[in-house]
């Protein structure tokens, strides 16, 4: 092994300057001093790395890390968005984004959304896939229920839609002699009618079913393909140890399958951060907000392109919060099968 | 010893996040760019010869580039008012796009905008924010200006009424030229009220006995689109006017404290909630979009829409033959309003402008000069079945009935105009909060006395907020 004590002697200022040379210059015209030393393998190896990645994290600098860093610095001025020129105006527009109630209602929506949507989609999503996998007990094996490739492909189909799609089909369900409401009269729910769902107090809830009705498919998926990963064998002895549908699942299935939850569930809270397009396709100009859509409002609707990327600043914030959060709580020891 | 390959994939994935992180730092460089650009050369430098009919002194070789909002109004009109440029200076550039703000604003910002822009739709640019930022060129000289057809008389001179002020922000500056004239109003069909044995209803209790009788044979009196319930400024604003005079209306305009309580508003709200109240309104309008509200009202489910002159273009697919489209000024409250019936809100939309750091403002300049004229504005009536701000343009046209209606009643209003400001000064306010509001207590939610309160708490906050640009009559 090379692990000898590192006393390392400091490079002479001439040293320092080949080694960046012999960093920067294709590996044939290293000079010799380098090619000698104990470090040359270390430079060598990070040259690799360097060269091979230079352009994907050109590309990347450009198009992901410069954005947003320019995104901070031009959330303290006060730019239209239509002209080259702007003044730096400081944190005022986060000053007025702590007094700005409309930003706090889109916050508090975009938050509700966080929660409940991965809730419901992962809770719907795991049920589906493990009915679909697990759930079915047919001669003493475990296996999927009756039909379960087809529902498969029905829980999918929404996935297959673009979420412009979905969202003008259920603006068209939730209309006033939609199918929502045609739907609710033809049960004898007559009472339950609303001739407003969108633009009303119940649009954030109108919203969330849209978005896990689009979504559950792929979890079920998605956790279809990580339930089957698990050995049979597992199963197999559960039952014979008497082991119900819930025991299993809670004691076998979830276990060890939380990775991909966990994921999963990341995922599928950065979807319903997002929801933009349900929102801006769906509810009506005066209805709900979510923190995008009122970004977006702010940034090209009233001209205000320093405080919409404030607003953009502070949804970065949450979702930065939301993943790291789910990273810290999600932590468990993971189980090799 | 190294066995393993020269590098392993644990070196390589450390090395590339450390990579990754050294990437971030450098990009400090490159953090002033979005808004890069913007050299600001001046455009419009070279003017050649004025002459009487080339009164801007276009190049004779001058090209121009013309951007067009392909919406109701498609883009034939600007087509042949362009062949008309042709044939006396350079070749025109023409581009049509539903989205004028993703296709111009990134121009806009690099200074190198197009020469002429009909900056309209649901895309348009923030029109307010460009003349703040002095993007946009005055268009004074084109109202001096000789007109097309007449050298006696000047462009101004050949104006409908309110046009020149629809250009104005708060200053003497004319910023935009608007084209296309609406005429808004009670929107009904003339055979629907003579099946009722009615006369249109000038004062508001007849207009509530004719929503009665319209009950009892199963229609609605009303309808609207309630996903935009700013509809309701067509017919709801004109009216406060009515009562109250046009003063009314410019202290709302002006976010004046209190404006909101004002009699006539309290008066002109409480009116409309009756219809509500009554049951006069057609069930599921509160979340109608305005196709879906324009389609009941063309199958004879509700007497009346608010709307504008547009909607008989855009409801003509779903409109009988016989349904005689016509368009009313709003019902009066009484004999005691501030101004006759007959009191009307017409006003010029489809803005056109000339971007101050066009290539050839002359040659803009020009071209709206062009549209001005009574060819072009007759070929756009003719087309689109729209009025135009050209005063007396349709002159022995035949129009179509709603056309014609519109037409007559505008005449008839003669200088008993208002107008509000509010849907192009503080677009939020208006869609939003009022918006908001007026929908809220046409769906039966609130009663007219907190609408009025959320009004006017919208109002106040707005003029309160310093990033919103205020503007005042003049």
């Amino acid at each position: 092994m090379k692990d000898t004590p590192r006393g390392r002697e400091r490079l002479t200022p001439r040293d320092a300057l080949l080694f960046t040379v012999a960093f920067l210059v294709p590996p044939r015209f290293t000079p010799d001093r380098v090619r000698r030393d104990r470090r040359y393998r270390k430079l060598d190896q990070r040259r690799f790395i360097a060269w091979f990645l230079a352009l994907p994290l050109l590309v990347y600098a450009v198009f992901v890390v410069s954005p947003f860093l320019q995104a901070f610095f031009y959330s303290l001025t006060d730019w239209t968005g239509y002209s080259a020129t702007y003044t730096f105006t400081g944190l005022e527009n986060y000053q007025r984004m702590l007094e700005d109630d409309k930003f706090w209602e889109s916050l508090v929506n975009s938050l509700l959304l966080l929660v409940i949507a991965p809730l419901v989609t992962l809770s719907l999503g795991l049920f589906l896939a493990y009915m679909l996998n697990v759930g079915g007990r047919r001669g003493g094996a475990t296996g999927g229920v009756a039909g379960a490739r087809f529902y498969k492909v029905v829980y999918f189909f929404p996935q297959v839609l673009s979420i412009a799609v979905i969202s003008i089909i259920w603006a068209r369900i939730y209309s006033p002699t939609g199918l929502l409401n045609e739907g609710l009269g033809a049960v004898g729910l007559g009472s339950l009618e609303r001739e407003d769902w969108l633009g009303g107090d119940v649009a954030v809830w109108c919203v969330l079913a849209v978005l896990c009705w689009a979504f559950v498919g792929f979890y079920v998926v998605l956790f279809s393909a990580a339930m089957s990963s698990v050995p049979g064998e597992i199963y197999e002895a559960a039952l014979l140890d008497g082991a119900g549908r819930s025991v299993t699942f809670f004691r076998i299935t979830l276990p060890l399958t939380w990775d991909t939850v966990r994921t999963g569930w990341i995922y599928m809270g950065i979807q319903a951060l997002d929801s933009f397009a349900l929102v801006d396709v769906m509810v009506p100009e005066h209805g709900m907000d979510v923190l995008p859509s009122y970004l977006f409002e702010k940034a090209f609707r009233d001209a205000q392109a320093g405080y919409a990327t404030a607003i953009g600043v502070a949804l970065f914030l949450v979702t930065l919060v939301f993943a790291l959060l789910m990273m810290l709580v999600g932590r468990r020891e993971r189980i090799e099968l | 010893m190294r066995s393993g390959p020269f590098l392993n994939r644990r070196a390589l994935i450390r090395g590339s996040a450390a990579a990754g992180l050294l990437a971030v730092p450098a990009m400090g460089a490159l953090t002033s760019c979005a808004s890069g650009g913007g050299s600001g050369d001046d455009g419009g430098a070279e003017r050649g010869e004025t002459s009487a009919d080339n009164p801007f002194g276009v190049s004779a070789d001058a090209d121009l580039e013309v951007v067009i909002f392909d919406g109701g109004f498609g883009d034939q009109y600007a087509v042949d008012a362009e062949a008309l440029y042709q044939q006396r200076f350079g070749t025109v550039d023409h581009t049509k796009t539903q989205e004028i703000q993703s296709l111009l604003q990134p121009r806009m910002v690099q200074g190198d905008p197009p020469d002429v822009i009909d900056n309209s739709g649901a895309q348009a640019m923030d029109i307010a924010a460009l003349i703040r930022n002095e993007q946009v060129h005055d268009l004074t000289e084109l109202l001096d200006a000789p007109s097309l057809d007449d050298p006696n008389v000047t462009v101004r001179d050949t104006l409908m009424p309110g046009t020149v002020e629809m250009g104005q922000f708060g200053s003497e500056a004319v910023y935009r030229l608007n084209y296309a004239l609406h005429v808004y109003g009670q929107w009904y069909s003339r055979t629907a009220l003579e099946r009722l044995g009615a006369e249109y209803p000038r004062t508001w209790d007849e207009m509530l006995t004719l929503c009665e009788a319209a009950r009892r044979e199963g229609i609605a009196g009303w309808t609207y689109p309630g996903v935009y319930p700013y509809y309701f400024n067509f017919t709801l604003y004109p009216f406060i006017g009515k009562i109250g005079g046009i003063e009314v209306l410019q202290a709302l305009d002006n976010l004046e404290p209190n404006a909101w309580r004002h009699d006539a508003v309290r008066t002109a709200f409480e009116a409309y909630y009756e219809l509500t109240a009554r049951g006069y309104v057609l069930r599921g309008s509160p979340g109608m979009t305005h196709e879906e509200s324009q389609t009941e009202w063309t199958e004879g489910r509700a007497l009346f829409i608010p709307n504008g002159s547009w909607v008989e273009n855009e409801a003509a697919a779903t409109t009988p033959e016989d349904f005689d489209m016509a368009v009313g000024p709003p019902t009066g409250l009484d004999s005691s309003d501030a101004m006759p019936f007959g009191t009307l809100w017409a006003s010029p939309g489809e803005p056109f402008f000339v971007p101050a750091a066009a290539d050839n403002v002359p040659g803009g300049l020009e071209f709206l000069r062009i549209m001005l004229g009574r060819e072009s504005a007759r070929n756009f009536t003719e087309l689109v079945s729209s009025l135009t701000v050209v005063r007396g343009a349709t002159e022995g046209m035949s129009l179509p009935p709603g056309l014609t209606s519109a037409s007559e009643i505008l005449d008839a209003a003669g200088d008993n105009l208002v107008s509000s400001r509010l849907p192009d000064w503080y677009r939020q306010l208006n869609n939003e909060e009022i918006g908001g509001a007026v929908a809220a207590m046409m769906a039966g939610e609130i009663e007219p006395d907190e609408a009025i309160d959320r009004c006017q708490r919208a109002a106040d906050a707005t003029a309160q907020d310093d990033s919103i640009q205020k503007f005042q009559h003049t």
